[in-house]
Parts: C-alpha cells; structure tokens; sequence
C-alpha cells in the first residue's frame, strides 16, 4: 500500500480520531490546532483555532457536528466541526488530558493532570444540546489515582467511567456515584503508565497499551484480563481493527534517545497482532520518529498512524491483507 | 474528395493496413437487457480465423452490489466548505502527499509457516541454538540471534573499539612489541594490546560452508538465491555480487550453510541445475584442502 502523508502539523501527534462514519478524519497535535481531514484522500477540511497549548485528545459526536478537544492551556472547548467555530470552553486549572462523549453524546468525561496543588481529576460534564445553554458545572468530579489519568472513557450504557493513567491500574468508577467499583489486577496487570486505552468496536472489552512494552485486552464489565500482547518497544498507542481479530501496537523509544541510535533501533512500526492467537502478524514502517497515535477507520478497510514527526500516515489496506493467514 | 463523399462507406481495400480489421462490414453490436432477472444478452459478431462470420452471444447476469457504503451525511460532509487554516492554503503547500514509497505490511516470517523453533526440531539450527551455542552474535551489543555485528541498529551507542583508539598506553608498550625498534612504526594492528585476530576470524567465518554459484542471470536476487536453497537447510548467509555502477548483478553469488552435508547436498542438486534459462553453477567457494 501507498500510505497519503498528511503534514498539516508542526510539533507531534497526540491523538487520531475517526468519526462515526469514517469519512472524517480528526487529529491533534502539540501544535494548538486540531485539524480534520477527509479520510479517503487525506485532503484537509479544516482547523480549529483557538486553543493556546499543546492539543491531548477530540472526541466527535456521533452526528459528526460537535467536537471536543481538551488541551494543556487548561481549557476544553466545544467547536462547531463543519465551520470550526468555537461553541463554548470549560476552564480548568489544570491541563486536560483526555475527553469523551458518552453514548447520546449528553455527557462527556474529562480528565484533568495533576498541577501545582491540585490533584489529577475525573470531570462529568453535561453538554447541553444548545451551546448557548452550556453550563461550566461538573456533574460528577472523582479524585484519587496517583499521577496523570491518561485516559478516561465511557462504559457500557454510560454506567462506568474506565480510567488508566500513570499509576499503570486501570479503574472502574461509578459514574453516578462516582464510586470505586472495580480496580485491575495487579499481578496480571501493568507494571508501567498506560499511555493509551481504546474500547472495541461493540465496547464489550478494550485494550491498553503502557510503557512497559506490552498491551493487554480486558473485559470491560468484570475488568479480567483477556490476552497480553508482548513488544520490544514501549507502547504508545494502541487500535483495534473493527472488521478483523486485529489489533495494532505503535509506539518507539522515547523521543529523546532517537537522534542517539539508528533508526533501526528505534522500532517505529506500527505492530499488527493477532487478537485472539497473541502472535505478531507484520509491521507497517514509515514514521521516523515514536507513533504516538493510532486510529482504525471504523469500517476496518484502512488506519492512520500519526507520529512523533509530525506526520499523519493514512494507509488503505491491499486487498491482500483480509486474507492473511497465520 | 468528392469521390469520398459519394461512396463513404465502401471498402478501398488499398488503403486498408494488413492487420486492419474489417469489423466496420459487421453488424453492429447489439445489448439486450438487463431484464427484471437481471439477465444481459449481448450480440457481437466478428470474424474467425478463417474469415467467416461468427455471431457471438454473451449472456450474463447482472447483479447490483452494494455501492460504496456512503451515508447521505457523509456525502454532504465532503462538499462542505474548507475553514481554518485550510481556507487561505496555497495551491503547492502540498499538505497531502501520497507515499512515493510503497510501503508493505512486513510479516515476521514467511507467511504459512510456523515460528522456526517450533517447527524443525531436527533442524541443526535449532539445535544449536538450543544449545547455547548462537551462530548470530553481535559483538557490538552482545545481543544473540537478533542481528549480525555489521547490522547492528547501536552500534553508535556502543564504545569505540578498542583497536582504532589509538591509546599513548598502546605506544608505550609497543617498543615490546617483537621486531620494533623505539621509532620504528608498528601498525595498530601489530602492536600490543590490539586485537590481532579479529580480522582474520571475521574472514574466516563467512567462508565456513560457503558455496559460489555462477552463471546466475541478472535478475537474480538474493532473495531467490535463499529460495533455491533453503531446502537444503538453514542458510546464515545469502550474497549476490552487484555492480557498484550500474547496479545490476555481476551473474555470481555466494550462499553459506549452517551444516557443511547440507552445502554438499546444495551443490550436488543445484550445479548444472537450469535456472532462468542459465545453468547454474555450484562450487565450493574455497578450493578444500581436504
């Protein structure tokens, strides 16, 4: 395949979304503007101005008409995705890390980084299907991991808040109560930060990836661990394929140590391993720095990798790939 | 031209090229259907090799696919109007570039086959290995059975060697050293505290089970070359000479085995064996004193 590089960004990726469609394409970066693109030829649609610090995480609803961006200036901002106007920002004291829209898109969980005295956080916020009605409240504010919670998403039926983070457990809250429900393993579980968690396409279980070279596949509802897959470089982002037992680890040593080694030592691949046998199926090359996102386009059929480079790889599979065999 | 206009359509067989068809003196063809089964006739008619009309009837079904799932939405979505950034974007801004590398999802192994270990293990290389005994050793990382000392991805981290720093110790001691005078020069390779045999090991190494294959064509790779040999057993090493110029193949190769039998079974099979139209020929590389 003939990957389309898409080099609208000026600092690393952080973080790739499709929308529900998949002919959207959404990325954020270190640079403080969150673009979208047309997912088929990688054309860009536009940007969304207005941010004033590195960009960690979007969520788009699931009529791709809302976008949600959570940034380091400490805001989170609701934008308008067809004109890229800003419809409301949530000021934080602290910078925010991650965002999702729940199931209706009424809710949205934020999660904020510990800062000067404040303590990391979980927010519940209600957004309002008029933005002029857009309150800055907090349903529901849940404190307690150690560190960064890197990553916080909706459990089935919006009922449970999963968080992982730099405390490397991943946790089960309640998301009325904001009660502690269930807690990971930690023998089985990881034993460095998880930099990035991602649901299946039915949400019935997901997938983490960490710093300690492995990733692992949970049952969302007991939170039991299914399959751990092992790499030779820390993870820092993770997919999974919604048409094939497929899941994709990218990651690379650390940004830091690249201009140190040849670029063979860094393994900057996106690894694509067989869900269910736990056995490496092939590697995609390309970037020439970590990947620092991944994303599946939603009808399977192809995915895109952003890197520490800067760059937005879209890549369609060959048709050879639906028949790979182990 | 005005004999042209009256007679349009007459054959002038003068100015007709030998290989020209005389489809035009065909009836035209004819497509009926689809109808409601989806069944499509169509009529062709043409000339057979002996110059005789032929009527040919091609019936086929014609199905609907389902079209490119799209929804509406998404349709509407890309006649959207650009914004942001993407409004004011130069025309050779060239955000969006296709790969001009064609970039292929690398299996781990060959596909249809199981782990190496776990397949042969009557394999000699996997005895071997099992026995502790590594052929793959970087002696740069130390690392074994990932990658050869020439290849190794850090090499840039690792300390220099010690035989290029040239080290005011080294001198000192090398008025010691056999045949050297206090001036006289020593190369570093002789003088002591250098490591003397690492070249020749090094050398020595690669010819083990070494086998030349000449007569190779041009489009010979090496990975065809490690096709045609690895089932004689397992191959550490697979070269084919090329032209620093013109980047082609010189038409030789060297193959190494693991196993000196398996070498031997390689040569007696492939010397003399017809490949891409050229006979192979398979040797010992070094002449055996033996």
């Amino acid at each position: 395949m003939r990957p389309i590089l898409m080099k609208g960004h000026e600092r690393p990726l952080t973080f790739l979304k499709y929308n529900r469609d998949g002919d959207l394409l959404f990325s954020c970066a270190k640079d403080h503007t969150p673009t979208v693109w047309f997912a088929d030829n990688g054309e860009r649609l536009g940007t969304y101005r207005g941010h004033n610090g590195a960009v960690w995480s979007c969520d788009v609803s699931r009529d791709s008409m809302r976008l949600i961006t959570g940034s380091a200036d400490q805001t989170v901002k609701l934008w308008n995705v067809q004109t890229g106007a800003q419809l409301y920002t949530f000021n934080f004291g602290s910078p925010a890390r991650s965002v999702d829209f729940s199931v209706g898109d009424k809710l949205a969980v934020i999660t904020t980084d510990p800062f000067m005295e404040l303590t990391s956080a979980i927010h519940v916020k209600r957004i309002a299907r008029d933005p002029t009605e857009q309150t800055e409240e907090s349903e529901l504010v849940i404190k307690g991991p150690q560190g960064r919670i890197n990553r916080a998403v909706w459990g089935p039926l919006n009922r449970t808040i999963i968080s992982a983070g730099e405390d490397a457990i991943i946790r089960i809250w309640d998301s009325e109560t904001g009660k502690l429900l269930r807690e990971a393993d930690k023998e089985s579980g990881h034993k460095k930060t998880i930099t990035s968690l991602t649901k299946s396409a039915d949400g019935s279980h997901f997938l983490t990836g960490s710093l300690d070279k492995s990733a692992k596949l949970w049952d969302t509802r007991t939170l039991t661990l299914i399959k751990t897959y092992v790499t030779e470089r820390p993870v820092n982002a993770v997919a999974m394929s919604p048409l094939l037992d497929h899941v994709v680890l990218g990651g690379g040593q650390d940004a830091s140590a690249v201009t140190t080694t040849d670029h063979r030592a860094g393994k900057f691949e996106a690894k694509f391993f067989d869900k269910i046998l736990q056995e490496e199926i092939g590697g995609v090359k390309g970037h020439f720095g970590p990947i620092n996102a991944l994303a599946f386009n939603p009808d399977g059929k192809s995915f895109s990798s952003g890197g520490e480079d800067g760059y937005v790889r879209l890549h369609h599979f060959d048709p050879d790939y639906f028949n790979i065999k182990i | 031209m005005a004999f042209d206009k009256n007679e349009p359509s007459k054959l002038r067989w003068g100015e007709l090229e030998e290989d020209d068809d005389l489809d035009f003196l065909l009836p035209p063809k004819e497509v009926i259907g689809p109808d409601e089964n989806g069944i499509k006739k169509v009529i062709e008619y043409r000339f057979n090799d002996e110059g005789n009309k032929v009527k040919i009837t091609t019936t086929t079904r014609v199905r609907k696919l389902a079209k490119a799932r799209l929804s509406k939405r998404a349709l509407e979505r890309r006649n959207w109007d650009k914004f942001g950034d993407a409004v004011r974007e130069d025309v050779g801004s060239r955000l969006t570039m296709v790969s001009t590398e064609e970039i292929l999802l690398e299996r781990p192994r060959a596909p249809g086959t199981k782990p190496e270990e776990a397949k042969a293990s009557g394999d000699g290389l996997a005895q071997l290995s099992k026995g502790g005994a590594v052929l793959m050793v970087c002696r740069t990382c130390g690392k074994k059975g990932d990658h050869w000392t020439s290849k190794c991805p850090y090499k840039d981290l690792a300390a220099p060697v010690e035989s290029f720093v040239d080290k005011p110790a080294a001198a000192e001691t090398s008025a010691a050293a056999p045949g050297a005078g206090k001036g006289a020069y020593v190369p570093p390779s002789m003088r002591a505290g250098a490591e003397r045999t690492t070249g020749s090991d090094m050398r020595r190494r690669n010819d083990e089970n070494s086998v030349r294959v000449t007569n190779l064509s041009e489009d010979t790779r090496e990975a065809d070359l490690h096709e045609l040999f690895r089932p004689f057993g397992a191959v550490t090493r697979v070269y084919v000479a090329m032209d620093q110029k013109t980047g082609t193949s010189r038409g030789f190769g060297f193959v190494n085995f693991v196993n000196r039998e398996d070498a031997q079974r390689a040569i007696n099979k492939l010397n003399g064996y017809g490949y891409d139209n050229l006979i192979l020929r398979v040797e010992w590389a070094t002449p055996r004193t033996n």
